[in-house]
């Protein structure tokens, strides 16, 4: 074991867990607005990454200004998916919802392949590339710029929840759509802004995983790590999604640094910790750290 | 309630309980399996191509069909029970063992394992079942990636021998048709008789109302691992059929992508039905053939795309289909089947 390379392999851990705590939120604002479960995000994520790899390739902008022409596309995008795809599906059983975000996912994984081409892409440099050095720990600045951007997510979302009509709007909407809707307020339209937001949140995660791994069509499935952490924290938690994203990056970490037997090494243990963690939640706790536990009535 | 022949009558219990129901439908089920039987008398090779791998799914299919049709259990790992088949059939077959008795041991070792990620079952369902099989979905080729490379070859996989009984070898398209056919006309049978056992009437209650079928009497746990075991059995089944048709297996065969295709299959034939599986992985597997076979076309119309058109068309046309289906024909091609086939049984009249 290393153990002494263990503050290394924590705090790229952690950091790492910063991007799956941004996917996590995206995909429990979804399920706490509308019980949808969006097998998609992942998909949505790499659009992210991709579109503002457009926009600096073909239009020539600065890669932040794509950044941020990219959310606004990823906003409209979002918007879209809810309204086309999911709001006919409104009513019907949760397979026939599984099933509509697997088949956006298919949809745009061969849309990403027509739009952007197959070979890998990067993106231009957005954080220079000298590592910050603490103690013994170095850490490459465009993760911890990721794991910034997760922690400016989650706050900005918990002032949205707390103090603007949308957001309140939508807490109201999450515990149940027929009251929320008896009192006024138009519950489609909170989905469709739910899924605005996740869009617009993957986006940010896309960019980011674009900046620390290189931009290509696998990408989606670094997001299905996110799953684990999204169970983990509780499915309708915000700091649920986050803490739940941190304890997955940090597992994956160790587990992939820690062992120095070459045979253990050479199982890539790491590749299904996250999974393995998934399957030890689901059998211990299948609600999650801060889910809500639900009580059935025949 | 499905309509019957008129001067049809029940005048026992087993002519009630009869799936072929007069002459007329024996001889034409007699005449169906001849024509299947001899297809490969005058079909090309690559029809039989695309029927044999057309069967292979089916199986698979008709598996995931019982857990996720009649149980209502949904499973994103239909594809990972399957690679368990497949690795299972190629060592045997590769230790010496004859093709019959490895083809039914892939079916076992598929569901055992089935059966192992089925467990989490008992305190949980609906989605959270489908995360515990998504885990199965990364764990088991993960296994058959890393895990005593010496036996299962790896990343690079297996190279697997053709199939033998006796002195016959399956080694073409021709003879491959036979194992797999016949596999799927049993399996076909198989499931839609335990549809209508003891067995298919407690998982169709498990599914509309699980707890209520607990308090009929029903061992939900019990019923449910039964599911799974069975499911898992199927895509073993299909796996060790699938290796032995691709003569090649590595694990990236068995991947999330293929298993989100069978339950689309599932969505697309119509869940719960022995019909469904059989329409939806035809119409998948068709959908697919001609996609690969316009691509081509495509390309020469749009030189700038051809490089991944196929790459990019297959899933999108797959994700489109399912989509509509989803909107328009939640009930599936075995539904309207149903519909069209009532239609004409009360012609002229509209209902």
């Amino acid at each position: 074991m290393n153990w002494e390379l263990f503050p290394q392999f924590l705090a790229t851990g952690l950091l790492t867990g910063g991007v799956y705590a941004l996917i996590a939120l995206g995909i429990v604002l979804i399920y706490k607005s509308s019980r949808i479960f969006n097998f998609a995000q992942g998909h949505i994520l790499m659009i992210g990454g991709y579109v503002t790899w457009w926009f600096t390739e073909n239009l020539g902008w600065d890669v932040w200004l794509s950044f941020a022409a990219a959310v606004v596309v990823a906003v409209f995008l979002g918007l879209a998916i809810e309204r086309v795809a999911l709001r006919p599906l409104i009513g019907q059983p949760i397979l026939a919802t599984i099933m509509m975000t697997l088949a956006l996912s298919q949809f745009m994984q061969g849309g990403v392949i027509l739009l952007f081409g197959a070979s890998q892409r990067s993106l231009p440099i957005m954080f220079p590339l000298q590592p910050v050095i603490i103690g013994d720990v170095r850490l490459k600045l465009n993760l911890v710029m990721a794991f910034a951007f997760g922690i400016v997510g989650f706050i900005a979302l918990m002032f949205f929840f707390r103090f603007t009509r949308a957001g309140l709007a939508m807490c109201a909407a999450a515990e149940d759509h027929h009251l929320a809707q008896s009192v006024g307020l138009r519950v489609p339209r909170i989905f469709g802004l739910a899924w605005a937001i996740a869009s617009a949140i993957a986006t940010v995660g896309g960019v980011m995983l674009a900046n620390i791994s290189g931009l290509e069509v696998n990408l989606s499935i670094i997001a299905l790590k996110a799953f684990p952490a999204v169970l983990f924290g509780g499915l309708e938690s915000i700091p649920g999604a986050i803490i739940g994203g941190l304890t997955v990056g940090v597992i994956e970490g160790l587990v992939g640094g820690l062992p120095n037997d070459p045979a253990l090494r050479s199982l890539h243990l790491a590749d299904i910790a996250p999974y393995v963690f998934l399957l030890l939640v689901l059998l211990f706790r299948p609600d999650g750290l801060f889910g809500l536990k639900r009580i059935e009535r025949i | 309630m499905a309509l019957r022949l008129a001067g049809d009558f029940d005048t026992s219990y087993a002519h009630d309980m009869a799936i072929i129901r007069n002459r007329g439908q024996w001889a034409m089920t007699i005449v169906f399996l001849i024509a299947l039987f001899t297809l490969p008398f005058f079909a090309s090779a690559d029809i039989l191509g695309t029927i044999n791998l057309i069967g292979i799914s089916i199986v698979a299919v008709q598996g995931l069909n019982l857990l996720v049709g009649y149980t209502g259990q949904i499973s994103l790992g239909q594809a990972a029970f399957m690679a368990v088949g497949a690795y299972t059939s190629a060592v045997a077959v590769k230790a010496g063992i004859p093709f019959w008795f490895a083809l039914p041991l892939a079916g076992l070792s598929g569901g055992l394992v089935g059966l192992i990620f089925g467990l989490p079952s008992l305190r949980i369902k609906g989605f959270y079942l489908a995360m515990a099989t998504l885990a199965a979905q990364f764990i088991i080729p993960w296994f058959f990636r890393n895990v005593r490379v010496d036996l299962f070859g790896g990343m690079p996989g297996l190279r697997v021998p053709p199939p033998q009984i006796g002195d016959l070898i399956f080694n073409s398209q021709q003879t491959m048709f036979y194992p797999i056919i016949g596999t799927v006309v049993i399996c076909t049978i198989v499931a839609k008789n335990i549809a209508r056992t003891r067995l298919g009437r407690a998982l169709i209650a498990i599914r509309d109302n699980d707890l209520a079928a607990e308090v009929l009497g029903i061992n939900a746990f019990s019923y449910k691992l039964r599911a799974f075991f069975l499911s898992a059995f199927y895509a073993g089944l299909a796996g060790a059929l699938w290796a032995h048709y691709a003569r090649s297996i590595n694990p990236e065969q068995f991947s999330l992508i293929s298993s989100i295709w069978y339950l689309g299959m599932v969505i697309v034939g119509g869940m719960g039905s022995a019909l469904g599986p059989i329409l939806g992985a035809t119409f998948v597997r068709l959908l697919e053939e001609f996609t690969v076979q316009a691509s081509p076309l495509l390309g020469k119309a749009f030189p700038q795309l051809e490089a991944g058109l196929l790459a990019a068309l297959c899933p999108m046309v797959f994700g489109v289909a399912l989509m509509l289906f989803l909107v328009f024909e939640p009930r599936g091609l075995a539904h309207r089947w149903e519909m069209i086939k009532a239609a004409w049984r009360i012609r002229p009249f509209a209902h």
